[in-house]
Formats: C-alpha cells, sequence, structure tokens
C-alpha cells in the first residue's frame, strides 16, 4: 500500500476525528436518509391512505367530502360481494402459496445438495432467469397457452382450464414460484453437509432426516418466501385481468375504484396491509425477515 | 454429499427438470413467437421470419420506454445502495430506540402489494402538490429498491470482523480512509449484488409504476410500453421480440451477481 497518511490537518481528518468521539452524530447521519424516506415519506403515505379509507363521497359522487366515518369499511363487510373476493383472494393466496412450496422445496434440495457444483450455477441461473423476464409478458404468453379453444395446451393435448379461478391459481403460482425457490435455496445453502451426514449416522433415513432436520432448519427461509407469494397473489390485478376471465380479486376492485371512489379503494387496500402487517408481526421472532 | 439413494436422487432429479420446464415454457412460447411469420398469438407458429425483430429495432416508442426504464433504475438503484447501506450500517452496527421498527419499515415496501404502495404514494404526491412523472417515479421506486440493497449489506456486514477497521484505525487511518480501503472494497460484491437486483426490481416493476408516472406516452416505461401495447394485435409481435430480447441481456447480470455473492444471502424480490 502506498497511499500515505496524510497530515493530521486535513479536513477530513478532523471531521473524523470530531465523529469518531460522537457515535450518536454518526448515527444520526446514517438514519437522517432512511428515516426520513421510509418513515415520513413511505410510512406517511400509509398512514393517509387509511385516512383518506374514512372519508367518503359526496352524495353525487363527485368530490371526496371531508366527513369522518366508517361507512366504507361498513360496506366491505356487509356486502356478500366484497365479501366473497376478500375471502376467494386471500383463499388464492393460500393455495398459491402452498403449491410453491412444494413446488420449491425438492428442486431447492437438489440444487443445494445433490447437484455438483458446476450444474448448481446452470441451475440457479434457470431458476433467476426466468424472473427478469417480464411479468406482463409471462403472464401474456400464459393467457397463450391457456386461451380455449386455439391456446397452446388446447393444440397440444386437446384439453385446457381456459380462463378463470384456475388458470389464476396456475399462473400466480408460476409467477411467484422463483421467489419461493431462492429464499429456501439460499437456507439450504447455508445448512452445512455435515448435519445432514451426522442425522444419517445416527441412523436416520432420508425422508426423516428430511422431515426432522432440514425442514425445521428451512423454516424462516420458507415463511420468507411465503411472504412474497402471500402478498403479491394478494395484490395482483394485472394477471387476474389477462387470464382470470370474470375472477375479481382485491386487487382488481382497488384498481376499478382508485379513480372513481379513492376512499372505498383506499378501505378495501387496508385488508391486505392488516393482513400482511399481522403477517409480519407473527413471522418476527422466527427471523424468516432477514432471508428476505 | 448427503446419503440420498438412487430412485429418490432420481425422484429429485425429475422433479428439478419438471419444475424448470414449467418455469421456461411460457417464456419459450413467447421467444418462438417473437420469430413467428403471422402477428397473431396463434399457436403453433405459421412460419418463423426475424421481420419483428426488425421493426422492433427501428421502434421508436419502445427504444424511448427502453431508455426510460433504464434511466429510472439507475436513479432509484443509486438512491437505494446509498439509503439501504446507510440503514444496514445503523442497524447493525448501533443499539436506538426504533431499530426494530425500522428494520420492519425497510421489509415493509415490498411486503404489501404493490397496488397498495402506488395508491399510496400516488394519492400523497397528489396531496403535496408533486406533478407526476420521472421524479415520482423514481421516488417510488426507491422506496421498494432499499430493502435488497439493505439485506445484501447487512448480511455482510454481520460476517465481517470488526478487527479489520480496528487495525486500520490503529494504523492511523481516519474513519473515511478506513471506509474508503477497508470497509467498502470488503462490501463491494454485496453492494454490486443489491444494486443489479434493485435494478432489475425497478426495470421490471409495472404496478406502483401504473400509479406514479406521469400519463404522458414520452414517459411511459418499457413495461407500460408492453401493457398499452399487448391489447393491440398489430404491435403483439414486437412485445415478444423487447420480452425475449430483455430476457437474453438479463442472463449477463444474473450470472454475474451469482458468481460475485458466491454463497447467496437473499435475493428479496429477485
Amino acid at each position: 500500500m502506498t497511499t500515505a497518511i496524510d497530515s493530521p490537518h486535513r479536513p477530513a481528518r478532523r471531521v473524523s476525528r470530531f465523529l469518531d468521539a460522537r457515535p450518536r452524530w454518526r448515527l444520526a447521519g446514517l438514519l437522517t436518509g432512511p428515516a426520513l424516506w421510509l418513515v415520513v415519506l413511505y410510512f406517511g403515505s400509509l398512514m393517509a391512505l387509511f385516512l383518506t379509507s374514512l372519508y367518503r363521497l359526496n352524495d353525487d359522487a363527485t368530490r371526496i367530502t371531508e366527513q369522518m366515518g366508517t361507512s366504507n369499511y361498513h360496506e366491505l363487510l356487509t356486502t356478500s360481494v366484497y365479501r366473497d373476493i376478500v375471502v376467494r383472494t386471500i383463499g388464492v393466496a393460500v393455495l398459491v402459496t402452498v403449491i410453491d412450496i412444494v413446488l420449491a422445496l425438492p428442486i431447492a434440495f437438489f440444487i443445494a445438495k445433490i447437484a455438483r457444483p458446476r450444474l448448481r450455477t446452470v441451475l440457479i441461473t434457470a431458476v433467476l432467469v426466468p424472473l427478469w423476464g417480464s411479468y406482463l409478458v409471462k403472464a401474456f404468453a400464459w393467457r397463450a397457452i391457456l386461451g380455449s379453444p386455439g391456446g397452446v395446451l388446447d393444440k397440444t393435448f386437446g384439453s385446457s382450464p381456459g380462463y378463470g379461478l384456475p388458470a389464476v391459481v396456475i399462473v400466480l403460482a408460476y409467477l411467484w414460484l422463483p421467489y419461493m425457490i431462492v429464499p429456501i435455496y439460499a437456507g439450504l445453502d447455508r445448512l452445512p453437509d455435515s448435519l445432514l451426514e451426522a442425522s444419517n449416522d445416527l441412523g436416520a433415513g432420508f425422508w426423516l432426516t428430511f422431515r426432522t432436520v432440514v425442514i425445521p432448519i428451512l423454516f424462516p427461509a420458507i415463511v420468507a418466501g411465503s411472504v412474497f407469494t402471500f402478498s403479491l397473489s394478494m395484490g395482483d390485478y394485472i394477471a387476474v385481468a389477462l387470464v382470470g376471465g370474470p375472477t375479481q380479486m382485491i386487487g382488481s376492485v382497488v384498481y376499478a375504484n382508485f379513480a372513481s371512489n379513492l376512499p372505498f379503494a383506499a378501505a378495501f387496500a387496508t385488508v391486505p396491509v392488516l393482513v400482511m402487517v399481522f403477517y409480519l408481526l407473527g413471522i418476527r421472532r422466527t427471523g424468516a425477515l432477514e432471508n428476505l | 454429499m448427503t446419503h440420498v439413494n438412487r430412485s429418490t436422487r432420481f425422484g429429485f432429479r425429475l422433479w428439478t427438470v419438471v419444475v424448470i420446464a414449467f418455469l421456461w415454457l411460457p417464456l419459450a412460447v413467447v421467444a418462438v413467437l417473437s420469430f413467428n411469420t403471422s402477428s397473431s398469438l396463434a399457436w403453433p407458429p405459421k412460419g418463423l421470419t426475424l421481420h419483428w425483430w426488425g421493426k422492433a429495432v427501428q421502434n421508436q416508442g419502445a427504444r424511448d420506454a427502453l431508455l426510460m426504464s433504464i434511466k429510472t433504475a439507475v436513479f432509484a438503484t443509486v438512491i437505494a445502495l446509498l439509503l439501504g447501506t446507510a440503514a444496514a450500517f445503523a442497524v447493525q452496527r448501533y443499539r436506538f430506540f426504533g431499530r426494530e421498527p425500522l428494520s420492519l419499515m425497510i421489509v415493509l415496501p415490498i411486503a404489501l402489494p404493490g397496488i397498495v404502495t402506488g395508491i399510496a404514494l400516488n394519492a400523497a404526491f397528489r396531496q403535496i402538490g408533486l406533478d407526476l412523472g420521472i421524479i415520482t417515479l423514481v421516488i417510488a421506486h426507491a422506496t421498494f429498491c432499499v430493502v435488497v440493497v439493505y439485506n445484501n449489506v447487512l448480511a455482510r456486514l454481520r460476517r465481517m470482523s470488526p478487527n479489520l477497521e480496528e487495525a486500520s484505525a490503529d494504523l492511523g487511518a481516519d474513519m473515511f480512509q478506513t471506509f474508503r480501503m477497508v470497509t467498502f472494497p470488503l462490501l463491494r460484491s454485496a453492494l454490486l449484488a443489491g444494486g443489479l437486483l434493485a435494478f432489475g426490481l425497478s426495470f421490471d416493476e409495472i404496478v406502483v409504476t401504473t400509479f406514479t408516472n406521469g400519463a404522458g406516452t414520452d414517459l411511459q416505461t418499457l413495461p407500460q410500453w408492453i401493457l398499452s401495447n399487448l391489447s393491440r394485435g398489430d404491435q403483439q409481435p414486437i412485445v415478444n421480440v423487447m420480452a425475449t430480447a430483455v430476457m437474453l441481456f438479463s442472463l449477463v447480470p444474473v450470472w454475474a451477481a451469482q458468481r460475485l455473492t458466491g454463497e447467496q444471502s437473499g435475493l428479496a424480490g429477485r
């Protein structure tokens, strides 16, 4: 290293010495940006949205009145169509999450623990590249695949589920699958092989080891993946519109009401927020958030 | 290597092949259709041609949109790198009031559905009288990109020994010199990996974008351009070309990030 350490009178050095003795100042310097951005701007916006959900439109639905009340929530909870949409959306999100866990576990295990290193790099790239393919184009490709009649499946196998709720589940499970594979793979990658060998040496067969050693250790990673699959499913409206036929989800209602009735859209949007906030608070102790 | 018997191993291999085929099926369909002689989505293609690839290169709208997407992603990534790194240092190196809520707050923009983030920021921007455009778009994108940088840097800081920085200080380096010559080189690959992920996340985003970008066609990002052209049959093949091209280009950063990080530290969003 040829860099000379400069004289003690350089301004940077004075600043450094000043800060060195003052950890609180250093902390303030680090925190100001992120705190302003995330707490004031982002969290502030969310709070403002929540406030908006308490307003309502005036009687001829031309502008928002500043009368506070819970009428939007009342409408949401008492209209059966909306209740069905909430239940359907959460159901789809759960189903998509479960499908993705089932699909992701074996492939992540194969990549991390069975494949040789060179094949491993190829496979993980094969999983990650589809993630970079445009979301829209993938959803639209599924339109071409599932279309009935005339879609790829229909032309090749003579049958297809067509557009509707099953198509929504298939396409959302497809779209978010890499978000599940990646954290599980990362979790397995950190899991030492010696642990599996120890289990084997103690007489446990492969499946017993898988069930009692691998799955519990992977739990935070699986939960981390489920944050994505769950949240992304709950908010989607574009894929739903492309392959869902008449299917409506929470995202569809929020999108449809955004321009015409913002307070109602805001009230509907608080449903996924509440679900996710409770979910995040519930999983905080599992250490899943660091696996995101 | 793990003790897996042959039939179980075969089962895992088969499952892997099937799932990867599932992941690539729609992409393959799009790639094939980008060479389709007919402009419809009809399957199978009637014949193959390079016609649409030529058209796409000349398409001004697609080129402008690509440029807009790159600009937005670059700005958002730079902001995310600064904020994410600062937040990771604060959370990893200090104990302070509100540390837990802050780390939850960083995750929130990506844990909440995009439509929620989108309408919340849209309403806030209108409330403070900010015209929607590239500035609001970059602000919104940076918000959900912070977490990927944060997680990558945090994971790296956890494994980094504080001895190195102490040694540097003992040898007379000031805080900035230590950062430049010791800490930063150790963080570089984590920053690059986080930055690539942030770029990719921003580049493909459509939902938050819909609500936080201006209405002018000159402002359209590539996903917005794709969305508005998906419904126009005559543009369909050009959309397929753009999608295929972007996917091919993405091979480079994905491979690079893969080699750089060595081990995976979690890929929030991507």
